[in-house]
C-alpha cells in the first residue's frame, strides 16, 4: 500500500502557544485510522492544516501519487484534489434542503461556469437519493437542513462527504449527538468507506474507536504520543497518564 | 410562490420559480395600462413627465435586482453598484451628446460657402460640448463616441471591466463584510471625485446633458420617445428578472447562497469561492450598467453627483426595505421607495403646519426614509416583500434567533423560509 498523505515535522503556534508541535503522520491509500487525544490536543488543528485552513509555521504536507505539497494549495484546490472533511460541529447549509446540500457536494466540476450551466441528470438524482437512503434522510430530502436534529445534521454531513467521493476523508467527531444504534451505523459506513480510500477519524468515545478496529494515533500537546492498535496504545504508560487515567 | 420552490431541479424553470410568471404578468399588465393612459399612444391621462418617472423607476427596479443578486443572494454588501449604473449612463450619454451636437454643427456649417473639412466639424463639435469646461478638443476617452454600437458595447464593457478588476483585487485578498462595503464606497467616491474634475474629459460637474433628445429624431415628440424608453425599460426589467431568477435557481444559486451563509464551508467542498463572487459581482455590474444606460436618457442628464457614495447606499436601503434575498422584494422596494421619494421631494406632498413648526417634506423625507430603514431592519427584516408571505403561507423557521450561517451577510432567521 502506498502512502497517500505524509505530514512531517509540522508545527503551528497561535500567539506563541504551540498547538501542533513537530507532528509527523502518515496514512496509506485504503486505510482506516483513528486519532484520539484529550481536549486541546490539536486534533482539529491537525485537520485544519491538511485542508489548508491553517498554514503551519514549519513542516511538510505531501499528498497523492505525485507527492504534491498541500501547503501551496488553496482550500478549494485541496478539496478538489480529493480531501474531504467533516467538521466537529456539524456544518451544513441550513437555509437549503437536504437535497440541495447533497447535490452541491456531489463530485462534479466546481468552476462557476460549469455550475451555472449544470443540469442534474437522473443519474445524479438517483445518486443523491441513494446517499439519502444510506444516511437515513430519505424522508427529509426536501426539508431545510436547518430543521434537522443535531444527529441528522451529522448524518447529512457524512452524506455530503461521501457524495464528494474523496480519496482522503477527515472526520472530526462524527458520533457526537448520535444514539448507540446510529453510532454503530456510522462505524459501518466509515469501515466501508475505508475499503477504497483513506479515512481519518477523530473520536473521544473509546467504544466507538474499538468498533472501528483499526490503527490508533494518540495526540497530546500537538504531537504523536503513541501509535498502534488500541490495545497497544492503551497499555502505554504515558497514554494512560495523560488521557485514559483521568 | 417561494423564490426557489422545492423539488426536483429538473422540473421546468417556470415551475421551479413561480414568481417569474407572476412578475412577468404584472409587468405586462402595467406596461399595457401605462401605454393606454399615456399621451403618446393613449388617452393622455398620464403626463409625459410621469411616464418618464415610471420608466426611470423600472430602471431602478432593474439595478435593485442586481443589488439583490449580489447582496441578498451572495452576501456581498456592495455599496458601489450605483457607480456602475452611472457609468452605463455616461457611456450612452457620450454617443447621444456627440451625435446630436454633430447634427447641429453640420447644420450651422452647411451655410458656409466651402464644404466643411472633417477637422472643422470635429472642432465644432468639441467646442460645443467642452466649451463649458473651457476646452475645445476631444479627450481620448471620446474616441468611440461617434459610434452607437461601440458606445453600446461600452455600456456593458466599462462597468463589467471595472467590476472585474476591482472584484479580483478585493476577493483575492479575501476582503469581506464591512471592509468590502467600505472598499466599494471608496471606489464610487474616487470615481465621482474624478468625474467632478473638469479635465476628467466628461465635462466635470456639468455632466452630460440633453440626453432626452435622440439624434436625428428631433421631429418625434417627447411623448412618443418617452414611451419608447418606457417599453425598453420594461423589457429590460422583464429579461433581467428572468436572468436573475435563472441564475439563483439551480446549483449556481445553491452555491452562492451557501457562500452568503458560510463561505469557508463552501471552500472545503472544493468550490473556488472567489471566482463565484467575481462572476456575480461582474454580472450585476453589467446589469447595473444597462439599467443606467436606459435611465439617463429618460432623466436627460447624468452628472458626477449621481455616482456619489450615498446613491449606492440608497440602493441597499431599497433592497432592505423591499426584502432581501427574494427578487420581487428588490423590485417592490425600489419602486415603492423611489416613487414615494419623488412624491415627497417633488413638492407634491402637502406641508404640515404644526403652528410652531411647518414640516416640509422636501427636508423631512430623508428622515422618514432613515427611520423606516432602521425600523425595517429591526422589526420587519423581511421587508415589504414579506407581506407576500401572508398570502402564500410561507413561514420563517424557529431558530431562537440564530442566523442561517456564521458569515456577516448570512440570512437572518426572519428572512429565511421554513
Ligand atoms: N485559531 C486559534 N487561535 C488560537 N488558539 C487556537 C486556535 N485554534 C486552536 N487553538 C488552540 O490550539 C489547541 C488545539 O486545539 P484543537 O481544536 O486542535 O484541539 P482538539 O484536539 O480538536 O480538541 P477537542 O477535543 O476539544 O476538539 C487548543 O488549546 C486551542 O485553544
Ligand atoms: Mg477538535
Amino acid at each position: 500500500m502506498s502512502t497517500l498523505l505524509e505530514v512531517s515535522g509540522v508545527s503551528v503556534s497561535f500567539d506563541g502557544f504551540k498547538a501542533i508541535n513537530n507532528l509527523s503522520f502518515q496514512i496509506a491509500d485504503a486505510e482506516l485510522r483513528a486519532v484520539i487525544g484529550p481536549n486541546g490536543a490539536g486534533k482539529t488543528t491537525f485537520m485544519d492544516i491538511i485542508t489548508g485552513k491553517t498554514k503551519p509555521d514549519e513542516g511538510r504536507v505531501v499528498y497523492g501519487d505525485r507527492g504534491d505539497s498541500l501547503l501551496k494549495m488553496s482550500e478549494s484546490k485541496i478539496a478538489q484534489a480529493g480531501v474531504g472533511r467533516k467538521f466537529q460541529r456539524p456544518t451544513v447549509f441550513e437555509d437549503q434542503s437536504v437535497f440541495d446540500n447533497l447535490m452541491m457536494a456531489l463530485k462534479k466540476t466546481r468552476g462557476p461556469l460549469a455550475v451555472l450551466f449544470f443540469k442534474p441528470s437522473s443519474e445524479d438524482e438517483d445518486k443523491v437519493a441513494k446517499l439519502a437512503a444510506e444516511i437515513g434522510l430519505s424522508g427529509a430530502l426536501h426539508r431545510k437542513s436547518g430543521e434537522l436534529s443535531h444527529g441528522q445534521k451529522q448524518w447529512l454531513e457524512i452524506g455530503m462527504l461521501l457524495a464528494q467521493d474523496p480519496r482522503l476523508l477527515l472526520v472530526d467527531e462524527p458520533a457526537a449527538g448520535m444514539t448507540p444504534a446510529e453510532r454503530e451505523h456510522t462505524t459501518d459506513i466509515l469501515r466501508e468507506a475505508a475499503k477504497t480510500r483513506a479515512v481519518v477519524v477523530v473520536e473521544h468515545d473509546m467504544e466507538f474507536v474499538r468498533r472501528l478496529n483499526c490503527k490508533v494515533t494518540v495526540l497530546h500537546e500537538g504531537s504523536v504520543l503513541a501509535e498502534g492498535s488500541l490495545d497497544h496504545v492503551t497499555k502505554n504508560e504515558q497514554v494512560i497518564e495523560v488521557y485514559l487515567g483521568r | 410562490m417561494s423564490d426557489v420552490a422545492l423539488g426536483s431541479a429538473r422540473r421546468p424553470f417556470a415551475l421551479r420559480f413561480p414568481s417569474v410568471l407572476v412578475f412577468l404578468a404584472i409587468l405586462s399588465i402595467f406596461t399595457v395600462v401605462v401605454t393606454v393612459l399615456s399621451e403618446g399612444f393613449g388617452v393622455g391621462v398620464i403626463s409625459t413627465s410621469f411616464v418618464k418617472t415610471l420608466g426611470k423607476t423600472l430602471c431602478l427596479c432593474l439595478v435593485a435586482l442586481a443589488m439583490d443578486l449580489v447582496w441578498g443572494y451572495c452576501g456581498i454588501l456592495s455599496l458601489g453598484h450605483m457607480a456602475f449604473f452611472g457609468l452605463g449612463g455616461y457611456a450612452i450619454g457620450m454617443w447621444l451628446m456627440y451625435a446630436r451636437t454633430e447634427i447641429i454643427v453640420l447644420e450651422s456649417l452647411a451655410a458656409a460657402e466651402l464644404p466643411p473639412t472633417p477637422e472643422e466639424v470635429s472642432d465644432g463639435i468639441a467646442t460645443q460640448i467642452f466649451g463649458v469646461v473651457g476646452a475645445s478638443e476631444f479627450p481620448p476617452i471620446w474616441a468611440f463616441a461617434h459610434s452607437l454600437p461601440l458606445q453600446l458595447a461600452a455600456v456593458v464593457v466599462v462597468p463589467g471591466l471595472l467590476a472585474l478588476v476591482f472584484g479580483w483585487l478585493a476577493f483575492r485578498s479575501r476582503v469581506t463584510g464591512v471592509y468590502l462595503s467600505i472598499l466599494t464606497q471608496a471606489m464610487t467616491l474616487a470615481l465621482s471625485l474624478h468625474l467632478f474634475q473638469n479635465d476628467s474629459g466628461l465635462r466635470g460637474n456639468n455632466g452630460l446633458s440633453g440626453l432626452q433628445n435622440l439624434p436625428g429624431l428631433s421631429d418625434v415628440p417627447q411623448s412618443i420617445v418617452s414611451m419608447w424608453f418606457f417599453w425598453a425599460s420594461a423589457l429590460a426589467l422583464g429579461l433581467g428578472y428572468i436572468l436573475c431568477a435563472w441564475v439563483v435557481s439551480g446549483k449556481f444559486g445553491s452555491v452562492i447562497r451557501a457562500i452568503r451563509d458560510d463561505e469557508a464551508r463552501v471552500r472545503f467542498l472544493g468550490y473556488p469561492v472567489e471566482a463565484f463572487k467575481l462572476v456575480i459581482f461582474t454580472l450585476t455590474a453589467v446589469i447595473a450598467g444597462i439599467a443606467g444606460a436606459l435611465y439617463y436618457p429618460q432623466a436627460g442628464i447624468v452628472n458626477p453627483a449621481e455616482i456619489a457614495p450615498i446613491a449606492s447606499i440608497y440602493l441597499a436601503v431599497w433592497v432592505a426595505i423591499g426584502g432581501r434575498g427574494r427578487l420581487y422584494g428588490a423590485v417592490i422596494g425600489a419602486a415603492f421607495v423611489s416613487l414615494l421619494s419623488t412624491w415627497f421631494t417633488g413638492g407634491q406632498a402637502p406641508d404640515i403646519n404644526l403652528g410652531f413648526y411647518t414640516i416640509q417634506w422636501v427636508d423631512w423625507w430623508i428622515v422618514i426614509l432613515g427611520l423606516s430603514f432602521v425600523a425595517v431592519t429591526l422589526f420587519a427584516p423581511k421587508g415589504i416583500g414579506g407581506l407576500v408571505d401572508v398570502f402564500i403561507d410561507r413561514k420563517s423557521p424557529d431558530r431562537h434567533g440564530a442566523d442561517l450561517g456564521p458569515d456577516q451577510g448570512a440570512l437572518r432567521e426572519q428572512e429565511a423560509e421554513k
